[in-house]
């Protein structure tokens, strides 16, 4: 693919990425779809290969790779299947770069060299039974006594619950403070009082593990606060920047896949004598697939771009992820048309496809809390304030270095 | 101990059936290429006998430009550098010119112990580049070779995969190894060693760094010439129907038709 936002390393690493996928997910996903299993094996070769520290720096146990090679494994990993994409999204954008973003040398250490080695799994829990969109109204509390904070609350619908050793968790810290206070907490896996289950009977990401957590009277040392007291919330929507650049380049790999499995079956599939490739409502519905590709690639990687400047991207990301995820939903149910009544069956994958990329419209902001967001900047209503502490700019030298 | 890998650079197997004999011929499939799928067997075992013994893995290849992409792949999994032998006088060049370019970078890179490569190539399918490396060379030849058993300072073993069988041999070193894939499963690179392979510079040797002159090389020296090249015609495919009463009947006429009608038992 010869693109202007990407260079040989992309290249290589997109080739690499798209085999993974051909070799290690597509073979496995129809099965571990219909039981609704997420493939520890296949997280753990992950793990070896450097997924799960791709854009992190080689010091901090990472593959020292920059921000768009990151758009390209989540890409590619949804060109196989969301489940993998997710838990990069995750893993890696949603706590990893978090840590990178706002902890101490000392947490890095400690909870991000694991991560990036892939040695621990992370996650990151914000949503609860009564608060998604509505963050302000979390209800987890954080009360600190002496030397810990004693958590309680129940998180919900949280991504890798069942699977993740390290959890970054949102809590109450001043309830009367409203988003001003919420506090950011790294949770280790096993800490007193805390269960975790996966919620069954999903419409998609099936493969993928989602589930709740549970605190009762949990202790979290204070050192594992994230940032400062009350500025959880300002951490939460920071790693959401990078979480929705994640969920927008899978996106795109679904819009691709839906591309290339509707070409491949509109050429070989006869009707009325001829492939259905010659008729010009199926080519509309390909053409459109095409223009969303290319249309979702620009928005991503430009955000991406964004990304290793250092330039602040809440706006470009949020764009790119609404657009991305919408046009991922119309060109899997477009895909399903070209197939007539076998997209419909779970012989081919565009029914999958479908029912994956419902669930990315409504997680990481709905397509309404995006609109409304667009609106916003556009009307001067919404300005991004500089932040204490700002994503780092990718620097290939200190990226790289590995000492 | 010093192992080198030859390697060739071939079109995307998924892509080989949109090539045209023209384009074939010419040279020019304008397909997406890749490292040859049995070579990757031969980089791994590569990569797996530094492992076991230790010493050095060199990726080679004879080919423009475009070939590094291969090159790289094979760093990416492990190799420890890569030469690349090409001048546009080696364009042409049959097995035996190809064998002999190969022969000459070897020595020219310090010999080696070992010297591995896949089976054949999935584009030219003729299998004897290893054949022709190890005459130039005057070294030993083991081909079909599913497991390395042992190497040792002097001699190596192998099984060989037979029609019948495997059989083991052992061969003094250096040896010319060609391996089928059974011999290993190819890793996949790691994103570390995609970052730094991505950055290699690759050296490239000319016709005059090897010592040959253009008359033993390319179109122009090679024994072995396409004249022509066809594909295989269309497989014609029809559907018949046996009908009968009752299994029995069916099955009566299925074989009438079979014996008399296609003339297949």
């Amino acid at each position: 693919m010869n693109h202007y936002w990407f260079n040989e390393e992309h290249e290589m690493l997109r080739n690499v990425v798209r085999t993974f996928s051909e070799q290690e997910i597509r073979p496995k996903i129809r099965e571990l779809d219909a039981r609704e299993e997420f493939d520890r094996e296949i997280l753990q070769k992950m793990g070896e290969m450097g997924f799960l520290g791709v854009c992190i720096p080689a010091r901090y146990g990472g593959a020292g790779m920059d921000y768009i090679a990151l758009g390209i494994v989540s890409e590619m990993l949804e060109w196989g299947d969301t489940a993998f994409r997710e838990t990069i999204s995750v893993h890696v954008a949603l706590n990893s770069l978090a840590i990178l973003q706002w902890g101490t040398e000392e947490q890095k250490r400690r909870w991000l060299v694991p991560q990036a080695r892939g040695e621990k799994i992370a996650c990151y829990a914000l949503t609860e039974p009564n608060a998604g969109s509505d963050v302000r109204g979390i209800q987890t509390r954080a009360v600190r006594q002496g030397d810990v904070y004693i958590l309680n609350g129940e998180k919900m619908w949280i991504t890798l619950a069942d699977v993740a050793d390290h959890f970054l968790v949102f809590a109450k810290t001043d309830p009367q403070a409203g988003h001003r206070g919420i506090s950011a907490f790294l949770v280790e896996r096993g800490a007193p009082g805390m269960k975790t289950g996966t919620i069954h009977g999903k419409l998609g990401a099936r493969a993928s593990n989602t589930g709740w957590i549970v605190f009762e009277d949990t202790p979290v040392p204070a050192e594992n606060l994230l940032g400062q007291e009350g500025e959880g919330f300002k951490i939460a929507m920071s790693a959401l920047d990078n979480g929705r650049y994640t969920v927008a380049a899978g996106a795109t790999g679904v819009i691709r896949a839906c591309l290339e499995e509707s070409v491949a079956y509109a050429k070989q599939r006869t009707a009325f004598g001829q492939p259905i490739a010659n008729f010009q409502l199926v080519q509309q519905k390909i053409a459109l697939m095409q223009q969303r590709l290319d249309i979702a690639t620009q928005l991503v990687y430009h955000a991406g771009w964004l990304k290793n400047q250092g330039i602040r991207n809440t706006r470009e990301t949020s764009v790119a992820k609404w657009y991305a995820t919408e046009a991922a939903f119309a060109s899997a149910n477009d895909a399903i048309q070209i197939h007539g009544a076998y997209g419909y069956s779970n012989e081919y994958n565009v029914e999958r496809y479908l029912r994956n990329a419902k669930g990315a419209v409504i997680y990481e902001g709905t397509s309404e809390i995006h609109t409304l967001l667009q609106a916003q900047y556009a009307l001067g209503y919404r300005k991004d304030k500089p932040l204490r502490r700002e994503l780092p700019p990718y620097d290939p030298e200190e990226w790289t270095r590995e000492d | 101990m010093k192992y080198i890998v030859l390697l060739k650079q071939t079109p995307d197997t998924a892509e080989l059936p949109k090539i045209t004999p023209e384009q074939a011929l010419a040279g020019n499939e304008g397909v997406t290429k890749v490292m040859n799928p049995w070579d990757e067997y031969a980089v791994e075992e590569g990569i797996r006998l530094k492992e076991r013994y230790g010493g050095e893995t060199v990726a080679m290849s004879m080919g423009p430009e475009e070939v590094n992409e291969a090159l790289k792949s094979a760093l990416a999994m492990g190799c420890d550098r890569a030469v690349r032998l090409w001048d546009e006088a080696f364009e042409g060049s049959d097995v035996w010119g190809t064998a002999l370019v190969l022969a000459k970078g070897i020595e020219k890179d310090g010999g080696a112990d070992i010297v591995l490569t896949g089976k054949m190539s999935v584009d030219g399918n003729a299998g004897a580049v290893a054949h022709g490396v190890a005459c130039k060379l005057g070294v030993s030849l083991l081909t079909q070779v599913a497991k390395i058993v042992e190497v040792t300072e002097e001699t190596i073993t192998v099984e060989r995969l037979l029609d019948e069988g495997r059989e083991t041999v052992v061969a003094p070193l250096p040896a010319v190894v060609s391996v089928v894939k059974e011999i290993n499963e190819p890793r996949y690179p790691t994103f570390i060693r995609i970052r730094k392979a991505s950055r290699a510079k690759i050296p490239v040797l000319s016709a005059a760094d090897l010592g040959l002159s253009p008359e033993e090389v390319g179109a122009s020296a090679a024994k072995v010439k396409w004249v022509n090249l066809e594909k295989p015609a269309p497989k014609k495919r029809q559907v018949v129907i046996i009908e009968g009463e009752t299994p029995e009947e069916k099955a009566a006429k299925l074989l009438d038709y079979l014996m008399n009608v296609e003339k297949v038992i």
